[in-house]
């Protein structure tokens, strides 16, 4: 299925918990853009976006389950599918 | 020793979860078990199509709403334990609150009620976790905000009284009546109205600028209940927009009826965002951003990116969407100058705008406020200057369908006033916009039930059992703010003078407004010139 360039968002609270999994989204998506908001931080990226269990746990030093993510999670935008070892957004339509 | 159990994938569990637990009646007729799911016109043909993008299952559901309780009532503590109803920046702050746990914890048990009944009514059982957890979700926002607001509520006027107000307050018959319509529709329109075009469509308006701006603005207690709250709505929306293309995939059929709902929904909760709309621009005295940029990031652009995902199932833009797009130059302060000339019967005191406020207005909204709402800011102050300050006596004229008075514009003429009518029956009946019209047109035998304030008045429904009509000195209006648990003084009128302001200042010993000075002198002044 083609991808959409149309804009997909992540939003978290800004805390020490985030601070790895932010670092972890800008890492495995150089197309996003990083926002930050009073206690809030909200990265957009174009069609697709990606936050991946390792890339977390590198910068976490731990196990990391993304359901995790839930805790400090604001909101989304996207059509989100989640599995053991990715949380991804996407549009899948142009 | 056995070799450990293999542990089963997120989409092992789920399936297991909610492939396993329905069964078919033998005995028992489906169609008398689930009698609601017929007459909407929607067809499902495969419920196990229904699919929960998150996969929550129970354990892990219990697991993270706990260790998101703790941590919300960890901070609710420290809030209370250090303060923190002084620390924000100033007491108009405060009013926004009211707003708040006046009309939007009433939404959350509305919402409660809501999933619980779909929870029971959709035979799918994917679509029974979500509701059932849903429902638990709503109970707890509501739960959470009380809890949050108590600590105000120990110390400022106009949020004792919430359920009672919810009820009977004018404006608050505004989100009363928004989810009384969902709550009363079938269970398909319910779930559309608010996991989609709320909760997915607009609901990102009232949790993250509006919440970052409590953040800003100091207060601890109550962007900790909005983003844990919001954590929450953020697996709703997905919900939402599963529930979109599940319904969209299951029939062509459903196509034309889930298009009508997006409509229906997106206009009702748009106007409902009005009051989130005048929250943002004039309640925050410390701004983040405004209501425009707001509904252009939020809704121009996710909404927009939205609609362009869904036009593969033929699904368009809201009707009237066009129309928001105009009206967001203009939404809040047509609401603003409503409160204000009728804040003798508001919940919260209302001020003018600070010139630092209205110099940031023309910038935000260099085409309209200058040109619109300045002017009228300057006669009323020169009114309140001369001892003679503006105020409207009259009961206004209500929209049908959003209940609010008919204070908006026309989309193309900020200088007359939108009014529809339609005759139904014999009887005339009067609408804000076109879009509100359009929802009547279609439900025009369930609309002409709406419990409207003003004509409540009229009719002498909204006094106090001990009211007499009859004494000489009876006065409806006060009666009727008697039975709306409005008490002049206390809870409306003028900020200044108000006993809010007046207690923040004895108390903090800081300006009521950070943009004015003292309104009373330091009380070691106040002995010096006695």
């Amino acid at each position: 299925m083609s991808h959409s360039e149309q804009p997909v968002f992540i939003a978290l609270q800004a805390n020490h918990d985030t601070l790895p999994i932010v670092d972890a989204i800008r890492a495995d998506n150089p197309l996003a853009v990083v926002h930050e908001y009073p206690a809030m931080v909200k990265i957009d990226a174009p069609g697709h976006l990606v936050v991946r269990r390792e890339s977390v746990e590198e910068r976490l030093g731990r196990p990391f389950d993304l359901r995790e993510l839930q805790i400090n999670l604001v909101s989304l935008a996207g059509e989100l599918d989640e599995t053991d070892d990715e949380f991804t957004l996407q549009w899948k339509a142009a | 020793m056995n070799p450990p159990t293999k542990k089963l994938s997120l989409k092992e569990n789920y399936a297991l979860l909610t492939r396993g637990l329905g069964w078919e009646p033998s005995y028992e007729k489906h169609e008398d078990i689930f009698p609601h799911v017929q007459f909407e016109g929607i067809k499902i043909h495969d419920w196990d199509r229904w699919e929960d993008p998150f996969r929550l299952t129970m354990d892990a559901y219990w697991k993270y709403q706990g260790e998101k309780e703790r941590k919300l009532y960890a901070i609710i503590d420290a809030f209370q334990q250090n303060n923190g109803h002084l620390n924000v920046s100033d007491a108009r702050y405060l009013q926004a609150l009211k707003l708040f746990i006046n009309g939007v914890i009433g939404l959350e048990y509305s919402a409660h009620r809501g999933f619980n009944m779909i929870g029971r009514e959709f035979p799918g059982v994917g679509a029974r976790i979500a509701a059932q957890m849903q429902a638990i979700d709503e109970l707890r926002h509501a739960q959470t905000q009380t809890h949050a607001l108590s600590h105000y509520n120990r110390y400022f006027a106009g949020m004792a009284e919430f359920p009672h107000q919810f009820d009977r307050t004018w404006y608050l018959s505004i989100p009363k009546s928004f989810f009384e319509d969902a709550i009363s529709a079938g269970p398909f329109e319910y779930i559309v109205a608010i996991c989609f075009s709320f909760e997915y469509v607009l609901t990102n308006l009232v949790f993250m600028p509006w919440m970052s701006g409590a953040a800003y603005n100091g207060d601890m207690s109550t962007v900790s209940f909005g983003f844990s709250a919001q954590s929450d709505e953020a697996r709703h929306m997905t919900l939402g927009i599963e529930v979109i293309k599940f319904l969209l995939e299951q029939d062509p059929a459903n196509v034309p009826i889930v298009q009508r709902w997006i409509d229906k929904w997106f206009w009702r909760g748009y106007r409902l965002l009005t009051l989130v709309a005048a929250m943002m621009d004039y309640m925050l005295p410390k701004r983040v951003m405004a209501w425009s940029e707001a509904w252009d990031i939020y809704f121009e652009q996710n909404g927009g990116a939205l609609f362009a995902d869904l036009a593969r199932y033929g699904i368009r833009m809201p009707k009237y969407a066009d129309v928001t797009v105009k009206e967001k130059h203009h939404a809040s302060h047509q609401l603003w100058c409503t409160f204000y000339q009728f804040r003798h019967a508001a919940g919260f005191p209302v001020w003018l705008p600070s010139e630092e406020e209205m110099d940031w207005f023309s910038a935000k909204y260099p085409d309209t406020f200058d040109r619109y709402y300045r002017p009228r800011y300057e006669a009323w102050r020169a009114m309140d200057a001369a001892g003679t300050p503006f105020v409207n006596a009259t009961l206004p004229l209500l929209c049908q369908t959003c209940q609010w008075p008919l204070l908006f514009t026309e989309p193309d003429d900020p200088t007359t006033v939108c009014h529809r009518e339609e005759t139904y029956l014999g009887e005339k009946f009067h609408f804000c916009s076109d879009g509100c019209r359009d929802i009547f047109r279609h439900e025009p035998e369930k609309f002409v039930h709406a419990h409207l304030p003003v004509h409540q008045i009229y009719q002498g429904h909204y006094f106090r059992p001990e009211a007499d009509p009859t004494a000489p000195d009876f006065n409806p209006l006060v009666e009727a703010l008697r039975y709306m648990g409005i008490e002049p003084g206390v809870d409306g009128g003028d900020f200044r003078g108000h006993i809010d302001a007046v207690n923040w200042e004895q108390w903090s010993h800081r300006p009521a407004s950070l943009h004015e000075p003292m309104q009373t002198p330091p009380a070691d002044e106040q002995r010096k010139t006695a």
